[in-house]
């Protein structure tokens, strides 16, 4: 098993982008996926920087992907998503309508918020040229048992989420916008003041969603510190790492150790809490429980 | 004149929905290959034949939405559902899965296949994309677009479209949302549920009304007043914005429903085929009035005369109705 590391979730600046992959490419993992992930109104504030992270990842040996939007409308959004299989990279495609453009024959990547819930999905993808699939964050263990098998007869490898804020839910509809009572259409760009998402709480006051532009996110992060084991014995090939604000570097070895059998899951979620104070960890959802529940 | 496309949760439903003027009636099967999973609801499989058979002696279209994702390891339960709504004589399959689309397409070549609004198809490449590959022959378009980006899909697509003009409203691209199963275990995808009512309670503390799913308070109100169910996305909830103050509201959507039906002649300009309307969880006597209302609508953008006002005021009194992303201003 190894890592991946998807693309950036929130609004960054093209400085923060910039010194984020260049720590990246220190760090152990195997592949990294770039692009706009969420929405493409803030391309324009950091896509220059695309070139120069591959450059310093490839030059690392890192494999690099680009991913398209996970909700794909506008025509310009249609036409850049045309325009990344002309990168020569391999593409990971994050709505399925990016399927319209693959060149016959490319090789592709797919993301976890595309739906690939059974084999019959997963061998179809396969036998379009799928290379790496990672899974819906919302499957259970059992489901993620029976897809890396199907994966490894079809020769697709299988990622399941691995750590981070999970991708609930994408809207048409923009969250930030409208917490300052703003439209889309007239953001001025307000989630770039939350580096980390926007919090949700309940009226309780407990925390329960990240708001992140037109995407929601899960305000606990993911962890499968704990159950690295069995998704090893369901030959799972990657965990997939969610870039954050903090010491993500840390949290890249941390995983790497722990693919190591160098560390206990125990010992990995006190280091976790260590590396990110005060963030609640949760893998409910490949026990087949509420997403929510928190790890142990 | 614009088919009218109504929900049928049960048998008498289905008698009513055609009974009212419905053109087309939509179904399932009492199992978790369909979106609306609930207990006491859908068809088995004699029901479904005698409602075929019901609705085509009056001249009305079944569609069968087996439009779960099927669960890995046991796909032969989405498979055998597919194959007993064709065997059965439904008129066209509603479904979301790209596997079981493709194994449709493939077991059952005269099949007509409709794409749910699940697979949450919001561009003409990704319609074109399973037209061409699949041969869908209609579409129901996820309530992310607009009016006016309906009318520019309708004008790169040759398959149908149908869209949703009346009942439950989902503010996130649907099929791609897990907000239920983070709460609850349970989810539209997995389970054909959202918020399911296993997960619900209520309760009343310290003079106010509280709703809950799972662990997570979603509603409070005041005692007299009515706590709405509590569907995740509807919620009230408040958002501290790091310095020191914060948001309390419906940050996602108020708990409202969607109604269209003053944009019904803007969605038949936009090349609209089909109107749907949300509800199989809904009483027949609903789902009557409800069909009623909008045959009459329907008929009157046919002949361009203006919509009946206030024909839906009785169904959704007490509850704020919206035209949803249908509006750009509601993003």
């Amino acid at each position: 098993m190894d890592l991946t590391v998807g693309p950036i979730a929130f609004f960054w600046s093209a400085d923060q982008v910039r010194a984020f992959y260049r720590t990246l490419a220190e760090t152990p993992v195997k592949r990294v996926v770039i692009g706009e992930w969420v929405c493409s109104k803030r391309l324009p504030f950091w896509q220059h920087e695309i070139p120069a992270a591959v450059e310093v990842l490839q030059a690392a040996g890192k494999e690099v992907a680009l991913s398209t939007l996970t909700l794909i409308t506008l025509k310009r959004e249609r036409r850049q998503t045309a325009e990344l299989f002309a990168s020569g990279l391999p593409v990971e495609i994050a709505d399925l309508s990016a399927l319209k453009h693959l060149p016959e024959g490319a090789p592709f990547w797919v993301g976890p918020t595309v739906n690939v819930y059974n084999e019959g999905t997963l061998e179809w993808l396969a036998a379009k040229g799928a290379r790496r699939i990672c899974l819906p964050p919302e499957l259970p263990l059992d489901s993620v048992a029976q897809l890396a098998q199907a994966g490894r007869q079809a020769g697709v490898a299988v990622e399941v989420w691995g750590h981070g804020r999970a991708p609930l839910a994408i809207s048409g509809r923009c969250y930030h916008a409208r917490l300052h009572d703003r439209a889309k259409d007239s953001c001025q760009f307000v989630c770039a003041e939350d580096p980390d998402g926007r919090t949700v709480e309940t009226l309780e006051g407990q925390p329960f969603l990240t708001v992140n532009g037109v995407q929601t996110l899960s305000y606990t992060h993911m962890s499968v510190a704990g159950q690295v084991a069995p998704l090893r014995e369901a030959g799972v090939d990657a965990l997939r790492l969610s870039p954050q604000p903090g010491d993500f570097a840390a949290v890249t070895r941390l995983y790497a150790r722990l693919l190591e059998s160098g560390l206990s899951p125990r010992d990995a979620l006190a280091d976790l809490r260590r590396i990110q104070p005060g963030a609640i960890f949760a893998q409910g959802f490949l026990e087949a429980r509420p997403g929510a529940a928190p790890c142990p | 004149m614009m088919e009218l496309v109504c929900p049928a949760g049960t048998p008498a439903a289905l008698r009513a929905a055609v009974d009212a003027g419905a053109h087309t009636v939509y179904c399932g099967f009492a199992d978790e290959t369909n979106a609306r999973n609930f207990p006491g609801l859908n068809f088995s499989r004699e029901e479904l034949a005698e409602g075929v058979a019901y609705a085509h002696a009056r001249g009305a279209k079944v569609l069968v939405a087996i439009n779960t994702f099927p669960r890995a390891g046991d796909q032969t339960l989405w498979h055998r559902a597919v194959r007993d709504a064709a065997q059965l004589g439904a008129d066209a399959v509603i479904l979301a899965d790209l596997g079981l689309i493709a194994h449709a397409a493939e077991a059952h070549p005269g099949l007509r296949l409709h794409l749910s609004v699940q697979a949450a198809a919001a561009n003409p490449d990704a319609i074109n994309f399973y037209a061409e590959t699949f041969g869908i022959r209609r579409v129901v378009l996820p309530r992310v677009l607009s009016v006016e980006e309906i009318t520019a899909i309708n004008r790169e697509i040759d398959v149908e479209t149908e869209v949703f003009v009346f009942g439950g409203l989902c503010v996130m691209a649907e099929g791609r949302c897990s907000l239920s199963s983070y709460a609850t275990g349970l989810s539209p995808n997995m389970n054909g549920v959202c918020s399911p009512a296993s997960h619900v309670a209520y309760a009343d503390v310290a003079g106010n009304h509280e709703a809950r799913l799972g662990d997570f308070l979603i509603h409070r109100t005041p005692k007299g007043m009515p706590v709405p169910y509590p569907t995740l996305c509807k919620g009230c909830f408040t958002s501290p914005d790091g310095k020191g103050d914060s948001q309390t509201g419906h940050i996602f959507e108020d708990p409202v429903s969607l109604d269209a039906t003053r944009l019904i002649p803007a969605l038949q300009k936009a090349g609209v085929g089909a109107l749907k309307i949300e509800g199989r969880q809904r009483s027949r006597a609903y789902v009557a009035q409800v069909v009623r209302a909008f045959r009459a609508a329907v008929e009157a953008a046919d002949q361009g005369a203006p919509m009946p006002e206030g024909l839906l005021a009785r169904l959704t009194e007490g509850q704020a109705a919206t035209t949803g992303a249908y509006a750009k201003t509601w993003r």
